[in-house]
């Protein structure tokens, strides 16, 4: 009884392999070539306080706008059966917002911080919407509907601080972008942890997840099991713009500036590649958001392990390539089905020979 | 092998992994005849086509083939299809976007270049030939499913074909299309093909075959002619027991006008598919809808739960007036709809039975109250052992399920919302002949609880032996409607051909 639900829970969660195997084997290459890689030491930054430093962290720090916007890219991928490809440029708008609400206020305080968080959220959830409705309303497809937004999102940055990359300077302000004093771990690591947490719950406590896969699946079947087909699309659209204000958030925090141009540039096809490498169907239906977290941390790992091997960064992108190739072959439909049918030849023989023995 | 044989097939084995599908199986095939095969689902009959095919490999048996000495490996299809062994699917594998032309000819040139002269020129010949009617040049998407299907028959017979094999051709086809195939059915016999012919409906056995073979678990239960089993010896031949006398099952009363104690009354009801129309159930009744397909029966229902945009009508539920302009109002004042097309409107195909059954209640309750994971569980183990849903958990996927217990599983779903009126379109649809008496069974004894059931099925039969009251369409319009002694094959028959008024 007991093996059966181990066998299931493999069996359920066998999308979460790749992903794991890709981080697995990225740790123990660099352990061969270095075995001090990933050790974490502690040292003192320029405000004197003790802080967590090392691969493993800036892996784990670095990765964070990547994971945030990969939660919800694969939302959008399950309900729509599309991508977003317009995070990126509506994170670059609501950083935008961010700084420009802040910029607007006499004094950064915790209270304009939080207000400002709140006017950038929901200027980004209204571009959401916006997306949303291309899609769920007038059918567009997916990639087309947010191209219009890929296109002139960050033209609407640049107008929003009129042209300007202004920046701002402020001990909460970096309290966000690296360390909150006293605690040594990077900030954006805990805004990881909140949203997981946050989606946890909403998962929890509401069928959500069953309805943006039953939309994804068979629209025309959930609609009559009352599902609000369009609306899901919505949500899910919604959240994402949510997500991109947050991740948009991140990035300005990081650097104490806004740079429409350069904040989370290319962003959008590592969101969709890490919701990919998750195992999720980007097709849409069924989906495992913690695949596609682990995939945004794969993908992570693998730059920053090119970085340290002193490949330079024009080059960076082509090994990223080799080896993502790897990775989606190994999750194609085919090498699966190949490997089910071996796993099985194996186990019916070592099953004859238990009967022979017998 | 004897003169007139062209295929035979001896004790063919075959093992899956735990499931013994075919234990010693004997088929003979008859130039120029047609020859059923019959089985409840499960009973091995796609396994056997499979193996006659080189999908799978026998584990033992011989085949041998009229022209060639000696038995014969079928090792894939395309094996199968230089031997002569032409397959027809129920789902069109064609493309509709060619012209029927293209669809005849495509992967079947040998040379480089193609001669589409030639090619339509043939192909007008063998339409021609064949009696089928469509043009060389017509884009295939354009025909009706029944010429697509006869376009298919006929690209499979230009290949040299000895052996056709047809499996559930008429399961999306109206009555008009299916009679026009089995017209190229009986032109192929006079030209000495032999015919497989695997479906579910009775009746279309008895109008075109020539021989049945039987299958049950399995095993070969017999070979006959269509004249020594009748259909009723059919049926039991296939389940293996007598049928429990179907007549003997108890209606419900026919309520004939519209009552206070109405569970829902519909005046003037129209949707942007169906023409206005009045409609009432009691409770505790069984009614249906019957008419051709394409009549409007199954967009009545729709109207009902509004699976289709509503655009008038005045609806009362147990006496008061009520809206229901969307599934979602249907489903808070306890109407439940298992539609028509199972796979298209049905199932949710990669959630697990589990999800599939707590689908709808878990919408009525509402998002923010989800069950838990322990409660789903139960309850879908629950309605798994009352409904004997055949699966190996409540975590398979409903796509690995067969057809009659996907069907189970929607039914599931609905009777969980506890319904007070529940429509159910074509829930026999295409699932085995135990399934349909199970569902017919529980639709009598959900009517003696006093819940309100509209059933519709193309099989008059069906409906005669559940319904108190039969509401007869044509073109889209209701023309008559039948109860009590007036519940007969040929009174449905007369009104549905124009006879009501």
């Amino acid at each position: 009884m007991k093996k059966t639900k181990t066998s299931q829970f493999f069996s359920n969660n066998s999308q979460l392999l790749i992903p794991l195997i890709a981080i697995l084997l990225l740790i123990v290459f660099n352990l061969i070539r270095d075995p001090e890689f990933f050790s974490v030491g502690i040292t003192t930054n320029n405000r004197g306080d003790a802080v967590l430093q090392g691969n493993l962290v800036s892996i784990l720090n670095g990765a964070s706008e990547l994971v945030i916007l990969s939660m919800g890219m694969t939302l959008v991928t399950a309900a729509s059966g599309g991508q977003d490809i317009s995070v990126g440029a509506l994170a670059a708008i609501a950083g935008s917002v961010f700084v420009k609400v802040l910029k607007g206020g006499p004094a950064i305080t915790g209270t304009s911080v939080f207000l400002a968080f709140l006017a950038c959220c929901v200027v980004a959830m209204i571009f959401g919407c916006f997306n949303g409705s291309l899609v769920a309303f007038f059918n567009i497809q997916p990639m087309i509907a947010t191209l219009i937004l890929f296109t002139c999102g960050r033209s609407i940055a640049y107008w929003i601080n009129g042209g300007a990359t202004p920046t701002i300077t402020s001990p909460i302000i970096s309290a966000i972008g690296s360390f909150i004093p006293g605690i040594p771990v990077p900030t954006p690591i805990l805004i990881v942890i909140v949203m997981g947490i946050l989606f946890a719950l909403l998962f929890r406590f509401t069928s959500l997840g069953l309805y943006i896969q039953s939309v994804g699946i068979n629209q025309g079947a959930a609609r009559l099991n009352g599902i609000n087909a369009v609306g899901i699309k919505l949500l899910s659209f919604i959240l994402l713009g949510a997500c991109c204000a947050v991740a948009g958030m991140i990035g300005v925090s990081r650097l104490g500036l806004i740079n429409h141009e350069t904040i989370l540039i290319n962003i959008e096809m590592d969101a969709i590649l890490a919701v990919a490498i998750g195992g999720n169907n980007l097709g849409g239906g069924k989906f495992k958001m913690l695949g596609s977290v682990l995939g945004a941390y794969a993908i992570q790992a693998l730059t920053i392990t090119l970085y340290a091997m002193k490949v330079p960064s024009t080059d960076v992108k082509a090994y990223k390539a080799v080896v993502i190739i790897i990775l989606v072959a190994l999750g194609s439909p085919v090498v699966k089905d190949t490997m089910s049918r071996f796993s099985k030849k194996i186990k019916s023989r070592s099953g004859t020979v238990g009967k022979e023995a017998a | 092998m004897q003169e007139d044989t062209v295929l035979t097939m001896r004790g063919i084995c075959k093992s899956f992994p735990g499931v013994r599908a075919l234990a010693n199986v004997d088929f003979t095939l008859r130039r120029g005849t047609i020859h059923a095969l019959m089985g409840e689902n499960g009973a091995g009959k796609s396994t056997l086509i499979k193996v006659l095919t080189g999908v799978y490999p026998m584990d033992e048996g011989e085949i041998r083939i009229d022209g060639i000495d000696g038995t014969i490996n079928i090792r894939s299809p395309q094996e199968a299809q230089n031997y002569g062994i032409s397959t027809v699917y129920q789902e069109i594998t064609l493309c509709p976007n060619l012209t029927v032309a293209e669809n005849m000819f495509i992967g079947r040139t040998q040379k480089k270049s193609v001669d589409w002269k030639t090619m339509e020129k043939r192909a007008g010949e063998l339409l021609e030939n064949l009696g089928i009617p469509a043009r060389p040049k017509q884009q295939l998407g354009s025909c009706s499913l029944a010429v697509q299907q006869m376009v298919a028959i006929a690209r499979a017979v230009d290949t040299d074909c000895k052996v056709l094999i047809l499996d559930e051709p008429t399961s999306s086809l109206d009555d008009n299309e299916v009679s026009m195939l089995f017209g190229l059915m009986r032109e192929l016999k006079t030209r000495g093909v032999g015919i497989i012919f695997v479906t579910h409906f009775l009746e279309q056995v008895y109008e075109v075959s020539d021989y049945i073979t039987v299958l049950r678990n399995g095993e070969l239960v017999g070979e006959f002619t269509v004249k020594d089993l009748p259909q009723v010896q059919l049926v039991a031949t296939m389940i293996g027991r007598d049928l429990d006398s179907l007549s003997s099952m108890k209606k419900g009363k026919a309520s004939a006008l519209p009552t206070d104690s109405s569970v829902y009354e519909a005046e003037g009801l129209s949707s942007t598919e169906s023409r206005p129309f009045d409609f009432h159930i009691a409770k505790g009744e069984v009614n249906g809808f019957t008419g051709l397909l394409g009549s409007g029966r199954s967009e009545s229902v729709r109207a009902i739960f509004g699976a289709d945009p509503v655009t008038g009508g005045k609806v009362k539920m147990n006496g008061k007036n009520v809206k229901i302009s969307k599934p979602l109002d249907a489903m808070k004042h306890g109407i439940g709809y298992l539609p028509e097309d199972r796979k298209r409107d049905g199932i949710i195909a990669d959630l697990s039975v589990r999800e599939n059954i707590i689908l709808a209640l878990q919408v009525i309750k509402g998002m923010t109250h989800p069950f838990s994971r322990a409660k789903a569980e139960a309850i879908a183990d629950e309605y798994i052992r009352t409904l004997a849903i055949k699966t190996a958990s409540s975590d398979t996927p409903i796509k690995s399920l067969s057809g009659g217990n996907q069907q189970k599983v929607i039914l599931a779903r609905w009777l969980l919302t506890h319904p007070q009126y529940l429509i159910l379109d074509e829930p026999t649809r295409g699932i085995d002949v135990g399934t349909k008496t199970e569902i017919q069974k529980l639709v009598l004894q959900l009517a003696e609880e006093g819940m309100s059931i509209t059933f519709i099925s193309s099989e008059i039969e069906e409906m005669l032996r559940t319904c108190s009251r039969l509401i007869v369409m044509r073109d889209r319009n209701i023309v008559g409607e039948l109860k009590d002694e007036e519940l007969t094959q040929e009174r449905v028959m007369h009104t549905i051909a124009g006879g009501g008024e």
